[in-house]
């Protein structure tokens, strides 16, 4: 009887915790994919927080307001702010010296037609961020751009993403493939977009 | 043939696409205002204006700035009296030189931009422009008096 109790208590306490789950996912503006695998989600998103802060990825995802430069991220030469649109202030736009295609030799700028910041209202801070705080982040339209889950799936060969294999010279790649990455990418977010535990 | 407009009169230059802008300007149009200084990008020496925003000429390709209006030192201002070109006589701003078209040219977008800049604005706008020199105190009160001078030549208009 007291074992029949505990069971049907554990059992509704599942419920509830179940149910909050699936309100909250059901509240979040991005559609979840109905396929979810949240072991295989947490994996491919191992390979993903990999990519987003190597050099490539996070120097533009500063915690800050000025970008980040070269393998060990220090802070851009020059000091180069982000301004309200993330492209830079007067004199110092990033267009300035960012062309639309890389310029030649070491020590050069890199360039994309669309070499920028993230906007001064939605930074989209990579640095400092733990797996589970950017995954997180971003899935989260108020965190990642007002993008959708069709939108973030197509992020993965957005030109300034694909840039970062292209990067010029002296520049280190991110430590895989395009090809490896945007599996890892749709992986993660088609088998439900897990974050991975947070650290305690 | 590549077209280009520089300080409001039409050029055609027979040039590799691929050439720096700065190039173009100084050894086929004869400009020779704007100073080549590192040819990456690093000083400031070398900005001018391609559809009023500052670029570095050195490694602004001419195919960019195909078909659109470029302004140089020589095209800030019909008579040398820009509030900037003003101020900058006024306190003797330059000591060797070389970089003050780089310096005025990125100092004009700020103007334009924010007529009233504090110190921190024309830091913001003003720390790609390195001076060998060391003027940059003359620099910041020179921005300062000339902005003072725009908004008096508004006032009287």
């Amino acid at each position: 009887m007291i074992m029949s109790i505990i069971l049907t208590m554990v059992g509704l306490m599942a419920f509830a915790w179940h149910t909050g789950n699936r309100k909250e996912i059901l509240s979040s503006p991005v559609v979840v994919p109905i396929k979810k695998d949240s072991i295989a989600s947490v994996k491919a998103f191992e390979k993903v927080y990999r990519v987003l802060m190597s050099p490539r990825c996070m120097n533009c995802h500063p915690s800050g307001d000025i970008p980040l430069q070269g393998d060990d991220s220090h802070l851009h030469e020059m000091f180069p702010k982000r301004g309200k649109d993330g492209k830079g202030l007067f004199a110092m736009k990033c267009g300035s010296c960012h062309q639309p295609s890389n310029t030649p030799g070491k020590h050069s700028p890199p360039g994309n037609p669309e070499w920028h910041l993230p906007p001064a209202d939605m930074k989209m801070v990579f640095q400092g961020k733990t797996a589970a705080e950017l995954a997180k982040q971003l899935i989260d339209p108020k965190q990642n751009g007002n993008k959708s889950m069709k939108q973030l799936l197509a992020h993965s060969e957005d030109g300034l993403v694909r840039w970062g294999w292209q990067p010029g010279e002296g520049r280190t790649l991110p430590p895989m493939s395009h090809a490896e990455f945007k599996k890892a990418w749709e992986t993660w977010l088609n088998n439900g977009a897990y974050a991975p535990k947070s650290k305690p | 043939m590549i077209n280009l407009t520089i300080n409001q009169k039409p050029y055609s230059i027979d040039a590799d696409p691929e050439m720096p802008l700065l190039w173009a300007l100084r050894d086929l149009i004869g400009l020779t205002g704007t100073k080549y200084g590192c040819g990456v990008a690093q000083c400031g020496a070398c900005v001018v204006h391609l559809n009023g925003e500052a670029v570095r000429s050195c490694v602004t390709k001419v195919s960019r700035a195909a078909g659109q209006k470029i302004v140089t030192i020589e095209g800030l201002s019909k008579n040398n009296d820009h509030p900037l070109q003003l101020a900058w006589n006024e306190i003797s701003v330059p000591q060797c030189g070389y970089c003050h078209s780089g310096q005025l040219m990125s100092a004009a977008v700020l103007l334009r931009e924010n007529p009233n800049p504090t110190d921190q604005d024309i830091d913001n706008a003003m720390a790609g422009n390195i001076c060998r020199c060391g003027t940059y105190p003359r620099i910041r009160k020179a921005i300062h008096l000339a902005a003072e001078l725009q908004k008096k030549e508004r006032e009287a208009k």
